[in-house]
């Protein structure tokens, strides 16, 4: 009886409540490689990468995430700067203690840009991974298109080896599980994931990871203000313990959009006007058909008759994609586009590659979009020697490309051969990069209303003067950790238990308003019982028990002085415990006794002593309290002032 | 309490209400328009022969609800809309009743019925109106009509069809949600979409606390058509299934019909004849154009012109290549290649299918014969299939052929009689049949089934055909139409949460083996039906300084419960106990249900029986406090 009572934390650190500890028996079978893990954490780690100094920059996306035991990773990005191993992330950070599988429960990705899934096929495939990946529809849809052409470029036309094949990316891609807005996917029975709206590209999205009432909420690249082409991100005050966003443009509050599309238009129209050619160098999907939508409606507007092309493969198809996928496009584009279909163009024809060399002005999309290969590559090549020309740079480049160098100032170029290439054409670099400013991610915090921040896919100096900020505006703590490093987030969360609807129904009949000056205290008992707990009341748990209640009563004799008679001193004292108590029942019984709540009190004449009497008290031990206090009061005798 | 409202006696337009945790839940609001059959059809012209027509009414610019005042429907919380064809009267709730809620419908389903009650508005509202009649809805006037106008009942529900302007503001109402997507309803209640397999974006509801699953499942196909196959595991572990929308032609299979529709249409053309396909602008329609665009070249039509009028027809075909997320697999793929995942793009790009808001304008010159028309209304009373049944009816070489379940094709022709014309009857509804419900019961087992009471016995036509009806285990509950159910299923336990603060206060003890208890005083914060654990606050410290001065300062401020005990306390360790405490003059006397423990310097007297303790004593209250305590390490807790 009793000899087992110690103090038990209902808390995760000591597993008092097996079922809470799960998290701490994954990491300890697994063997996982991270440093010292606390069960109770939102754990985020960097995957760690060989290539130092890439934690730096934008290059690619690769995140581990560890919740209540749970393990996904968020994106599995390339960087398109290197050609060599550093491209892919170093998953040998986890392989070394065991298979991707048996550690990740799934994998996120979040849009179709390369550092965001470059290297899936090469996770997947070529060091194994078998579980589940998850993806919206339109991002499902585009980025084995993107992969292919990416394969393409690196093993057919550069003639690399050890790269992921076709075959590769379509097993790759049978792994896929497409998720819908808002949809709550449950990956096993505790794991849940709930994709939200994110503007970045089409089908881009932000995911919210929960395990019971954990969360972390990760936002892939997203874009608060809507564009011609795109809505903007939203998500609900899911108050997440962990939101994870990136911050391409940590410090950046970009000059209106009006602004930089005016000038962008100015631009081509000038270089038009004075016979010039323009080449744009896009990626085929995303700012190609911000840009297209742009200069359609301009030469709409204008009349103006200079041809404008995209170029071939890719950019048609994608455009068909928006068509297809309509429903992920701006309000206004969905509104309309049983009467005009904004993703079919009037002005905007095919290209071909003859057409480079004709006379006369020409704006021209091509792809890639950092001038690194393909077709863009060549019109550039073509067109660079004209000082008549232009070249407009509408996204980040990185470094180690053809459009970082000319974007840095160099205008002699070497090129394959030795060939030397002088640049005349005007170079402009124009952002049109659909990323959240940091107003934009300000503006996410607050609607999600996060209890910590973590900022990745940035650069450092930026990251950190948002840091300042956030942490100044929110009062939240803010982590930015470098390439590899491990952040852990302490979570605590409450613990959610059964209660018996008859006692939380006779808590809550009792006290139907709540007094904020005097909470008032339920009672009940919490049974613990294979990994359940229940809350009932202390008869039910007797009950459930078999076990007969103990009634403990106090009986206290109280002796006053009055010389009265009885039933007159009675009186007296009922006057006086209702004028005392006036919160409570006081009441007086026909047979002369007298009750407060459930005490009763009876008066006698004491044996002896006539002028005294002797008053009974008597209670249980639940109305100790209130008893106690009676007998205390009583014996400070009666007020002489009553009749 | 669950209560459970039926407003529709329809089983395949339904329309129910569930009271669900203090949440009132309106099921669909489905419009029946079968009593437009009542009435004379609406010519763009008017027909003498029409007018003439002996035991017909002529009646313009009037469609028809169901309803009943069962309950106030502005008390209604939220709606949610299974499929298209269901939400039909949702103008009528939102803009008529004072209603203020929310409505929750998937993207498809919403542009989709937007579109049919967009034709069915643009139909009625394009034919002039002479007058409008009320008259007739007046009791003694109904008495006086012609059978079977005389019959019907609840005449004076029949309501004129609404505006367009009303139309957008209902669907202004509507919040758009994603298969799988939870919602919570105030905290209470989180309702839950599945896909239904039946319709592009045609949804079955759970409806669920942390305690109790409700199903409403409202047609549903496990059929291979366009849409995403039915969810059927999600349905799992349900308390109650309500279940409405089955097929309404039981004992005709779709594909069979489908075949049926092929022949025919293709010997009519054959034959010179013209076709007319009275249809929906949407669902079935979809399903037939791509049958047909396999069908046509091995028949040898390619050269049938196909003619598809209606004021959304365009829209309709537009938006069916839109929703890849909602459509079923193999379309999805397509999507992925991308091309348009129905083949009716290809259709019109071969200028093999011709769409048209109606048949004024291109229509006119464009139009060669034979051909082949889809236009509605299916009920024949409205809409550019009334001009084609005047136009062809008189030929013998032309058919029209019936494929929508809605209405019965005799009642739809009888105004038209004497027809020349064939007559096909293939009506294809996707929708369960008695088969695939019981094996979908016996697939999700739920503990209770509701149903309308039209599914627990066999079609009036056909009462020896036993098979057509659900038979399960129970045997389920029938609603009819107005009838207030009771469903039969209580929860005895509700979510609430500990603080981590609270949880590292609370003190387990292992009471038998496997079982611990901790006791938990508590407060109890209840926001948004939420309901939360905190720790009690600390008591505010008087400040020393300050001398009470009223007595009352003292009384006790929570009326704090004590835990309940149970045990037992030995005697002998008792008095030992006792007498370690200082007490020498300890004498225990036996008594009949226990003992008596005498303290006579103290005057104190301890009754100890099996499941009591009295301890009666002076007003010396170190002493009583002193005795407790020693009595209370003998006992434990609750």
């Amino acid at each position: 009886m009793g000899s087992t009572r110690s103090h038990l934390r209902l808390g995760r650190k000591e597993a008092a409540f097996p079922a809470l500890g799960k998290g701490c028996g994954v990491y300890r079978d697994r063997q996982c490689c991270f440093p010292e893990v606390t069960a109770d954490t939102a754990e985020v780690s960097y995957l760690p990468v060989s290539a130092p100094g890439a934690g730096q920059d934008v290059g690619r996306s690769c995140i581990l995430v560890s919740i209540a035991g749970k393990n996904v990773m968020l994106d599995c990005g390339m960087h398109m700067g290197y050609n060599d191993d550093r491209r892919f992330p170093d998953f040998s950070y986890i392989t070394q203690n065991g298979r991707l599988t048996d550690f990740l429960d799934c994998v996120i990705i979040s849009h179709f840009h390369l550092d965001h899934c470059g290297a899936l096929p090469y996770f997947s495939e070529m060091v194994g991974y078998d579980g589940p990946i998850y993806m919206t529809h339109p991002t499902k849809a585009i980025c084995p298109i993107l992969l292919e052409d990416y394969r393409k470029i690196t093993v057919d036309k550069k003639g690399e080896t050890n790269f992921f094949t076709s075959q590769m990316i379509k097993d790759c891609m049978k792994k896929v599980v497409a998720v819908h807005l808002h949809q709550t996917v449950q990956v096993d029975e505790e794991l849940e994931i709930k994709a939200y709206y994110a503007g970045h590209v089409l089908g881009a999205a932000m995911f919210q990871i929960k395990v019971g009432c954990e969360s972390v909420v990760y936002t892939g690249d997203y874009n608060m203000t809507p564009d011609r082409h795109l809505g903007a991100a939203w998500i609900d005050k899911c108050r997440p313990d962990l939101l994870i966003t990136e911050s391409t443009y940590a410090t950046t509050i970009r000059d209106s959009k009006r602004c930089r599309e005016r000038d962008f238009l100015k631009k081509v129209h000038e270089t038009v006007e004075r016979g010039g050619k323009v080449l744009i160098p896009v990626f085929a999907l995303g700012r190609a058909q911000e840009l297209c939508i742009l200069l359609e409606t301009f030469w709409e507007r204008m009349n103006l008759k200079a041809p404008i092309y995209f170029s071939t493969g890719l950019t048609e198809k994608a455009n068909h994609y928006y068509k297809l996928f309509i429903t992920w496009t701006n309000q206004k584009i969905r509104k309309t586009f049983v009467q005009r279909n904004m993703f079919e163009f009037k002005h905007i024809k095919a290209f071909d590659r003859a057409f480079a060399d004709n006379p006369g002005p020409m704006v021209v999309f091509a792809t890639p979009g950092m001038l690194h290969a393909g077709q863009s590559l060549q019109i550039f090549r073509k067109w660079a020697g004209n000082e008549k020309n232009m070249v407009i740079m509408p996204g980040y480049c990185v470094q180690g490309t053809v459009g970082h160098k000319i974007l840095s100032g160099q205008r002699k170029l070497e090129m394959e051969g030795r060939q030397i290439l002088e640049v005349k054409m005007q170079v402009e670099y124009m952002s049109f990069s659909a990323h959240a400013d940091a107003k934009g991610i300000m503006q996410l915090i607050r609607q999600a209303e996060p209890r910590n921040v973590l900022l990745v896919h940035g650069e450092a100096k930026k990251m950190e003067f948002l840091k300042q900020k956030i942490e100044q505006e929110f009062h939240v703590s803010c982590y930015m950790p470098a390439n590899g490093e491990t952040t852990t987030i302490f979570t605590n969360p409450s613990i959610p238990v059964d209660i018996s609807l008859g006692l939380l129904k006779r808590e809550t009949a009792i006290g139907l308003l709540p007094d904020v000056k005097k909470p008032k205290l339920m009672h009940g008992t919490l049974m613990m019982k294979d990994n359940s707990f229940r809350l009932v009341s202390p008869e039910q748990a007797l009950k459930e028990l078999g076990l007969a209640e103990h009634q403990l009563r106090f009986t206290c004799r109280v002796h006053i002085q009055d010389p009265r008679k009885e039933h007159e001193t009675v009186l007296r004292v009922y006057n006086h415990l209702k004028g005392v108590l006036k919160d409570y029942s006081v009441q007086h019984l026909p047979d002369g006794s007298i009750t407060v709540e459930s005490i009763l009190i009876q008066a006698t004449a004491h044996s002896e002593d006539q002028g005294t009497k002797v008053l009974l008290v008597s209670w249980t031990y639940q109305d100790e309290e209130l008893g106690s206090y009676l007998t205390s009061l009583l014996k400070k005798g009666l007020p002489q002032s009553t009749a | 309490m669950k209560l459970h409202y039926c407003l529709s006696g329809h089983p395949t337009l339904p329309c129910n209400v569930l009271k669900f945790k203090s949440t009132t839940i309106m099921l669909d609001c489905g419009l029946d328009m079968t009593s437009t059959l009542n009435f004379l059809p609406l010519p763009l012209v008017q027909s003498p022969r029409l007018s003439k027509l002996p035991g017909w009414v002529l009646k313009d610019g009037s469609t028809f609800l169901d309803k009943t005042e069962l309950l106030d429907l502005s008390t209604v919380d939220v709606i949610l809309i299974s499929n298209y064809h269901c939400m039909m009267a949702l103008p009528y709730i939102t803009e008529y009743t004072g209603f203020t809620g929310t409505v929750y419908a998937t993207e498809p389903t919403v542009q989709i019925g937007r579109l049919l009650m967009e034709e069915l508005v643009n139909s009625i509202e394009r034919v002039p109106k002479a007058q409008s009649a009320s008259m007739w809805k007046n009791k003694e006037v109904q008495r006086l009509l012609p059978v079977p106008l005389k019959d019907a009942v609840e005449v004076s529900m029949w309501r004129k069809c609404y505006t367009m302007p009303e139309v957008n503001a209902a669907l202004s109402k509507i919040q758009l949600v994603g298969y799988s997507q939870k919602i919570e309803l105030f905290g209470a209640v989180q309702v839950t979409p599945l896909s239904s397999g039946y319709a592009l974006g045609s949804s079955n509801w759970i409806i669920q606390s942390h305690y109790e699953k409700v199903s409403y499942v409202s047609g549903s196909s496990l059929l291979t058509t366009h849409p995403q196959p039915m969810d059927q595991a999600s349905l799992k572990n349900s308390d109650v299934l309500i279940l409405t929308g089955l097929t309404q032609i039981p004992t005709a299979n779709p594909d069979g019909m489908v075949g049926e529709f092929c022949s025919n249409l293709a010997m009519t053309v054959r034959n010179g004849g013209n076709v007319l396909v009275p249809c929906y602008p949407s669902g079935v329609i979809y399903d037939l154009l791509e049958c047909l665009y396999q069908y046509i070249d091995s028949a040898g039509l390619s050269n049938v012109p196909f003619y598809f009028i209606s004021p959304v027809a365009n829209s309709s075909l537009e938006f069916s290549q839109i929703f890849a997320e909602w459509l079923c697999h193999n379309k999805q793929t397509k999507v992925y290649l991308p091309e348009p995942p129905f083949p009716h793009a290809e259709l019109i790009q071969t200028n093999k299918l011709k769409h048209y808001p109606s048949i004024h304008g291109d229509f006119s010159n464009d139009f060669k014969q034979p051909c082949v028309v889809f236009t509605g209304h299916p009920s024949l009373r409205f809409g550019d299939v009334v001009h084609f049944m005047e136009l062809w009816g008189k030929s013998s070489l032309n058919t029209v052929i019936f494929t929508e379940p809605d209405f019965s094709y005799l009642d739809a022709l009888a105004p038209y009689q004497p027809l020349a014309m064939k007559c096909v009857y293939c009506p294809i509804d996707t929708r369960l049949n008695f088969i695939q419900v019981s094996k979908l019961l016996k697939e999700v087992q739920p503990l209770h089934v509701v149903c309308p009471e039209q599914y627990t016995q066999p079609p009036p036509t056909q009462s020896h055909r036993t098979d057509l009806m659900i038979d399960c285990q129970p045997p389920p509950m029938s609603y009819r139409r107005a009838e207030v159910l009771t469903l039969p299923y209580k929860r005895r336990y509700e979510k609430i949460e500990i603080m981590p603060e609270l949880a590292d206060s609370l003190v387990p003890l292992e009471i038998k083996p496997g079982i611990s208890l901790a006791t938990v005083s508590a407060v109890l914060h209840t926001k948004d039906n939420k309901h939360v654990l905190q720790l009690p606050p600390k008591p505010p410290q008087p400040p020393a300084s300050k001398k009470r001065k009223r007595v009352n300062d003292d009384v006790p401020e929570c009326k704090a419960l004590k835990p309940l005990l149970s045990g037992s306390i030995p005697v002998d360790q008792f008095v030992q106990t006792l007498e370690k405490h200082g007490f020498s003059d300890v004498k225990v006397e036996d008594t009949a249900k226990g003992h008596i423990v005498l303290l006579q310097e103290a005057e104190t007297l301890i009754q100890i029986e099996e499941d009591s303790t009295h301890i009666i004593c002076d007003n010396d209250e170190p002493l009583r406090v002193k005795l407790r305590d020693l009595v209370l390490k003998f006992l434990q807790k609750f």
